[in-house]
């Protein structure tokens, strides 16, 4: 293993992070503060409990999955497309570092980047709502998951874009509605049987439930198949990944 | 003395079915400047991106001191240094910490003092803390050679190192390049401008179509192909070449006032001898005379010219 050659992209990508903490940290905080006071505080003071569960704190798990699943996306496809488009991405293929370690540097950079503001969400939730973890090493287990699952997924964003709309319309138009869509501010009890059955397909359904789960023991799905799904979705995303570097695709043609 | 690097019957061709490179065979001498020359599109890109392994060849091998850059390209890659054509550099970065990141990314530990005599060689050291956003275009230039060179490379490719830089600081260049040769860096370089090529290869390939269609000693090479012509200013104004002269490869300037005489440098005889003589005898006299040879620039763009 070239550990430099690792230790090299994720320093850089994490020296990015710092450079631009106002849009990297600051931003996602500020929004997710804000949907705390507008759903948590506003509205949700006039919601009834759900399992229990005042709306406020109800509502943490997936404001966290929100931010997580965004910020990794963005953060990984913007890591990988930024040298392709600037054409710095030439040292990187013409460097003794095998495909594993690149994706070691860029989705290890942007999973950890994901998974910080994570943590910071969930620190600045505590201003606003009660907050108990029932079981935290279940926590972070999903936290990490997800965030290098939907890294991974934004690596290869930023592999397919060849622009940057094309970098922002799958965060944009597809994984956003997924996880509004997916139980982030509702259980899915609350919708129509039909409804519900169709929320069953969006894998952010599953996320969210596992992660909520380890909050306060109450799924919309049971926590072994959150976790199966999540797995799957992982390994789907390691094949598409292994299949790029297989065929140098968008890199070496 | 084995080649450092060896490339034999590689082949490219793009998913579109251009077909870039067409089996070149080439073998590069450790220590030597090799200049590949050739027009637009010709595969030189190609054939540096292949061995640097940025692209994927579709066939042939390359081996980089003995080692395959497929197989073992871990061995390979840690031997180049690549400075691309074009400016690509980390433009919110500073130069030190983009050097710094090249040498990481290259399996290197962190070396403070190369990083820092490398800079200062390529005199950038007190440029160490700037933005590359804020280098002018000859400055991020050394920062590209600066990275290239950061892992300490025993082979350095130079993809147009001197495009759109000002005469004086293509001579900095150049300087530049002497010195890392004399260090013991194969440099491969690829260039328009033939007097780069001229002033610094030892050896010259020219490739066109994707196909290396000449390697030699760069002297030789000019000795072989170049052609010489002997001017003789008159001190009369001549208006035609006299008859007697006819058959001789003259040609008279529309002045009328010099005569330029183009003969081989590779023949045994070369005419002067005789013409002079000749000359002298219908009383056709000269106040200065002058030789020229063809640069390496004719020779090319007569090589290039030639039919598949």
């Amino acid at each position: 293993m070239n550990w430099y050659a690792v230790k090299s992209i994720y320093t850089f990508e994490m020296a990015r992070t710092w450079r631009t903490v106002l849009q990297s940290v600051i931003a996602p905080v500020i929004s997710t503060a804000l949907y705390f006071v507008v759903f948590g505080s506003a509205i949700g003071s006039r919601m009834t409990d759900i399992d229990g569960i005042g709306y406020g704190s109800f509502i943490v798990p997936g404001l966290v999955m929100l931010s997580l699943l965004t910020q990794s996306v963005s953060n990984a496809a913007f890591g990988i497309y930024f040298p392709r488009f600037s054409g710095t991405i030439f040292e990187v293929l013409s460097a003794p570092i095998s495909y594993i370690e690149i994706l070691l540097g860029y989705v290890g950079a942007a999973a950890t980047k994901s998974i910080l503001l994570g943590l910071i969400i969930l620190a600045t939730a505590t201003l606003f709502v009660e907050l108990r973890i029932a079981h935290p090493i279940w926590m972070l287990m999903f936290l990490v998951l997800t965030a290098v699952t939907f890294s991974l997924l934004g690596f290869i964003i930023g592999i397919w874009a060849d622009s940057f709309e094309k970098l922002q319309i799958v965060p944009l138009l597809i994984v956003t509605p997924l996880t509004f869509l997916g139980g982030s501010f509702y259980s899915i009890d609350m919708l129509p049987p039909v409804w519900q059955t169709i929320t069953l397909f969006n894998p952010v359904v599953y996320l969210v439930s596992g992660f909520r789960w380890s909050f306060f023991e109450i799924s919309d799905v049971a926590v072994g198949i959150s976790l199966g799904m999540t797995a799957v979705f992982m390994i789907i995303c390691l094949s598409i990944v292994w299949w790029i570097f297989k065929t140098g695709y968008r890199l070496k043609n | 003395m084995a080649p450092i690097i060896s490339i034999k019957q590689l082949q490219k061709t793009y998913t579109g079915g251009f077909q870039a490179i067409k089996g070149v065979d080439l073998d590069i001498n450790p220590g030597e400047i090799f200049a590949l020359l050739g027009p637009n599109g010709a595969g030189k890109t190609t054939l540096i991106n292949i061995v640097c392994g940025i692209v994927q060849a579709t066939g042939g091998s390359v081996t980089v001191d003995g080692h395959d850059i497929s197989k073992n390209f871990r061995a390979a890659r840690q031997r180049i240094g690549l400075v691309p054509q074009e400016l690509t550099t980390d433009a919110f970065e500073t130069v030190w910490n983009t050097t710094r990141f090249s040498r990481g990314l290259f399996g290197k530990p962190p070396s403070p003092a190369h990083i820092e005599a490398t800079l200062k060689s390529l005199s950038l050291w007190d440029k160490k803390d700037a933005k590359i956003m804020t280098l002018s275009g000859g400055m991020k230039r050394r920062v590209l050679i600066a990275k290239a060179l950061s892992h300490e490379p025993q082979i350095l490719f130079l993809d147009e190192p001197t495009a759109g830089v000002d005469v004086e600081l293509r001579k900095g260049m150049w300087d530049v390049v002497r010195k890392l040769r004399e260090s013991g860096v194969t440099i491969i370089l690829t260039t328009h401008y033939i007097e780069e090529a001229e002033e610094m290869a030892d050896r010259v390939g020219v490739i066109n179509n994707g196909q290396i269609i000449l390697v030699q000693e760069k002297r030789a090479l000019m000795a072989q192909l170049g052609k010489k012509e002997l001017t003789l200013q008159l001190s009369d104004k001549l208006s035609e070449i006299p008859s007697a002269l006819a058959d001789e490869q003259l040609t008279l300037a529309n002045d009328g006032l010099s005569l330029t005489y183009t003969y081989d440098t590779k023949s045994e005889r070369t005419g002067i001898t005789q013409l002079l003589g000749k000359l002298s005898e219908n009383g056709i006299r000269f106040t200065d005379l002058d030789t020229t040879q063809s640069s390496l620039e004719e020779i090319f763009v007569n090589l290039v010219k030639r039919p598949a």
